[in-house]
């Protein structure tokens, strides 16, 4: 029996039907809403590359039932800015040019996005220990964690 | 995003259209051609095979290496824009469409530049050269009168110009390649050389980037697979019922041993995959993963590869004043993708497209082709870039796990493989066994050198495919662990060399390569041993390789190595590194790649925690000379990551199973290096605009395990023969004899 749940996303109302309340938000985010930051990494909540903030708290959307985010306010990496118009921590990013692949990329700038949300000149160390559980396979860390510094001393 | 359905795209072909794919890659079209034209060429032989120019005066570049997150897309219309004249906002690539692009190879090796770029390179010369004759011939000047900016051609001394797009705008050069063609000088370059931003960054940080797992089709169904219990396992029986409580559920698709399901959503996929009741037979034909290397010792000898003699080495290590000998490992390794293999295949009247990150397309089609008994031209691979691959994953697979699957249920089938499915049957890099054994005269020199590698017999180039195994279809019975007897022998002037590899009938798990298969361990055994050899002469290793080198660039490298990495000139193990739980080393590694290309020495910077046995790189630098720089700024993120990869894979990574299947199928059991642990990479770029450009994204990993082996024996005076460095062989190590 398929359902509707209410979600906020990016600032938008949207409903999306599911069949199974206990599927992970992720597969909303990517297959109901046509939206390419989460990513499908683990499906384990081990590596982030699925990161979205909900109600401001970074959170791992392949293990986030749907069910639990009803009308909380979830923002993805395309709510954060655009190429025309990016976010501090996106222009950031690209002015270091921390990415390689760039599949883990979303979730490196969703949980700094937190992180400088908190605190608005975290140590390096810091940053290290914060994004301890994401994943980087390309070796972009020492880009990223300048990124992150880069976009903390401009915001 | 969603892409028209393929037969529209064909339709377009057919009529001579170049609008194919550019959709999904979001890139401008290139408009369609004149109907009289002939097909586009995708002979190597032909500048029409690589570049188009566009009515609008954009330049299309058809590229057979693809973007794998190395920078090569940048890099490549960097290279093009250059020696056509044209800026970079008007060149664009299309990469890895067997319909479009001609074969280069695959994206491999380190070849995308030093090959591939070259291609386009001279067929772009040669267009340049064209280009300039017909707008002599037009404006009634002679082409060395004439000058380009921007695509625009113009007397030096003023007068009438034409434009590229005027001349051949939308039309074909119709020329062959002359690889003779001049091209630019470097000290013209206002492109090449530069660190130019790289192009796909904005939208993959803003979500804006289609990667192959963003694709969507009209139609579309999920597919996922069901992996056997055991690496050989039969299907014996499924139970169907046991999935009908999920709604959407498409098919169960069966054929031998292979078994998928398809759903109409993702998460139905997923679930029914995960819930799906299946008997498998037991099936434990693995080695006891304890006695790995007695096993591979105990494999049989397909032949012997002698990939360097000379001398008599037999003679000299009978006769040397001091006989060293020693036996390195290397584990197995997954290529740990952070996003898993994914693709989209579809089957219309009788043809198949796939959606593919594979890095060889062009062998991939065929392939497929045999699996599934279609004649090859009714196959057709289109390139979409997916998480990095860093070789011969499992993308290739999840393509064939599409296209059986989209056979079977008559649409189009979107496959993603699950986390395990992708640590667990994604290819692997295979063991390797490595024996060495040195001598050194009275003084100290090295006069002899032997070394064995115990490693898979192959070649590189088809790794079979899972789904045509499991499901008995056709396919290429071959072992392709991806030529890792390079970097075997070795780039000193010893006088009695001989290094021999024995190529093995067996491996455990399907081999592959893995980013710098075989140079990256062949070159930790031969680093490694070198520094012992140093140390047996207590001398200083830097100083010990340079008495064995006369090769100029070898030697400069060397040279400022020592002045980056503030070399102190003295033997190791270090008497000063420190009394307390922490003791400081620094290790050096030196490759020619493969003996004939790109040059990397490499120091790292230890603290061994000699009560845990952990180990910490805090520094590392490289310096690093590939010829000719195409993007400075690319080079320095090629080397950091390959750096930062390869010392995870040293410290942390190794494929762990049991009798039966892969048993670290996630990334608690295969941990890889997290933030905390990250190295600073300090890299020293050797820049020769007047040499060839040769291959970046591989060769700085081979001397990674080497410089922290030397450094942890800096640090501690214990010598570790065995990747990954876990603490506990540290420990072990550190236990007095």
């Amino acid at each position: 029996m398929s359902q509707s749940i209410a979600l906020n996303v990016n600032g938008n109302a949207v409903a999306v039907s599911v069949d199974d309340p206990a599927m992970p938000l992720l597969y909303a985010l990517r297959n109901d809403l046509a939206l390419h930051g989460p990513r499908f990494g683990c499906g384990l909540g081990q590596c982030g590359a699925c990161t979205v903030l909900l109600d401001g708290k970074a959170v791992r959307s392949c293990i986030t039932p749907i069910s639990s985010v009803a009308n909380r306010r979830v923002v993805t990496l395309e709510g954060l800015g655009t190429p025309a118009e990016p976010h501090p921590l996106q222009q950031a990013f690209i002015e270091e040019q921390a990415a390689q692949c760039g599949y883990c990329i979303n979730g490196m700038i969703m949980r700094a996005a937190a992180l400088l949300a908190e605190k608005e000149k975290p140590s390096e160390a810091h940053i290290k220990a914060v994004l301890a559980r994401n994943l980087c396979r390309c070796g972009t860390h020492q880009r990223i964690i300048r990124a992150i510094q880069r976009a903390a001393s401009g915001m | 995003m969603f892409i028209a359905p393929a037969s529209s795209r064909r339709d377009f072909l057919k009529s001579g259209a170049l609008i194919v794919g550019f959709a999904i890659l979001g890139l401008p079209s290139s408009g369609p051609a004149a109907a009289t034209e002939p097909a586009k060429p995708l002979a190597l032989d032909q500048v029409d095979s690589f570049l188009a120019i566009n009515s609008d005066g954009t330049a299309t570049i058809y590229s057979g290496k693809v973007e794998l997150g190395t920078g090569v897309l940048t890099a490549i219309t960097q290279i093009a824009a250059e020696e056509l004249d044209l800026p970079l906002d008007r060149v664009n690539v299309i990469q890895g469409d067997t319909a479009l692009t001609p074969d280069q190879g695959p994206t491999w090796g380190s070849l995308s530049i030093q090959v591939g770029g070259m291609q386009i390179r001279h067929a772009a010369a040669t267009a340049r050269q064209a280009l300039l004759r017909m707008a002599a011939k037009k404006l009634g000047a002679k082409p060395d009168q004439l000058v380009i900016a921007d695509g625009v051609i113009r007397p030096e001394l003023g007068g009438a110009e034409v434009s590229y797009a005027e001349l051949v705008g939308g039309k074909r050069f119709l020329l062959e390649l002359d690889k003779k063609a001049p091209t630019k000088r470097p000290s013209a370059y206002s492109i090449v050389g530069r660190p130019i931003a790289r192009l796909d960054i904005p939208g993959k940080v803003t979500g804006q980037f289609t990667y192959v797992q963003d694709v969507r089709m009209a139609g579309m169904v999920h597919g996922r697979v069901v992996r056997p219990s055991g690496v050989g396992a039969s299907l014996e029986s499924v139970d169907e019922s046991s999935i009908k409580d999920i709604p959407g559920i498409v098919k169960i698709v069966r054929e031998q041993n292979f078994l998928g399901v398809v759903a109409e959503t993702e998460w139905a996929a997923i679930k029914a995959s995960q819930q799906l009741k299946a008997t498998w037979s037991n099936w434990e034909g693995l080695p006891d993963e304890t006695k790995l290397w007695e096993w591979v010792r105990g494999s049989t000898i397909d032949k012997d590869l002698v990939t360097s003699n000379k001398g008599n080495v037999t003679d000299a290590l009978s006769q040397a004043a001091k006989k060293l000998s020693a036996t390195y490992d290397f584990t197995i390794h997954t290529h740990g993708s952070i996003g898993p293999s994914c693709a989209v295949a579809e089957i219309t009247n009788g043809k198949l497209t796939c959606w593919t990150p594979s890095q060889d397309t062009h062998r991939l089609r065929p392939a497929l082709a045999n699996m599934l008994a279609m004649p090859v031209e009714d196959v057709r691979c289109i390139y979409v870039e997916g998480s990095g691959c860093y070789g011969r994953n499992g993308h290739e697979d999840a393509t064939a796990d599409a296209a059986l699957m989209a056979r079977a249920v008559g649409r189009p089938v979107r496959v993603q493989w699950m986390r395990g499915d992708e640590h667990g049957w994604d290819p692997k890099g295979p063991p390797t066994l490595i024996d060495l054994h040195g001598g050194l005269d009275a003084s100290g020199n090295v006069t002899a050198w032997q070394s064995e590698f115990f490693i898979p017999n192959g070649d590189a180039g088809t790794v079979p495919l899972l789904a045509a195994k499991l499901a008995k279809l056709p396919y290429a019975a071959l072992t392709s662990p991806g030529n890792i007897t390079r970097d075997s022998d070795i780039p000193y002037g010893i006088a009695n060399v001989r290094t021999t590899c024995h190529l093995l009938d067996r491996t455990p798990l399907r081999p592959s390569w893995i980013r710098t298969p075989g140079r990256m361990q062949n070159t930790f055994a031969n680093e490694s041993f070198m520094d012992e050899l140093a140390a047996a002469a207590g001398a200083d290793p830097l100083q010990f390789r340079l008495r064995y080198l006369d090769d100029p660039r070898g030697i400069e490298l060397l040279r400022r190595l020592a002045r980056l990495a503030g070399w102190e000139t003295r033997p190791s193990p270090n008497r000063n590194a420190g009394s307390g739980d922490i003791a400081t080393g620094r290790g050096l590694s030196y490759v020619k790649y493969e003996l004939v290309r790109t040059y990397i020495g490499a120091v790292a910077e230890v603290e061994v925690d000699r009560k845990s046995g952990k180990i910490r790189v805090p520094r590392f630098f490289v310096v690093h000379d590939c010829g000719q720089i195409i993007n400075p700024d690319g080079v320095r993120n090629q080397i950091e990551g390959n750096v930062i990869m390869t010392v995870s894979r040293t410290l942390f990574e190794r494929v762990t199973f049991d009798r039966s299947r892969v048993t670290s199928l996630d990334w608690a059991s295969y941990p890889i290096l997290t933030f905390p642990d990250v190295p600073t990479v300090v890299s020293d770029l050797i820049d020769r605009p007047d040499e060839p450009p040769w291959g970046v994204g591989e060769p700085t990993g081979a001397v990674v395990p080497g410089a922290i082996s030397n450094a942890v024996f800096d640090a501690v005076g214990a010598r570790l023969r065995s990747v990954p460095f876990h603490p506990d062989k540290v420990k072990a190590a550190l236990q007095p004899m």
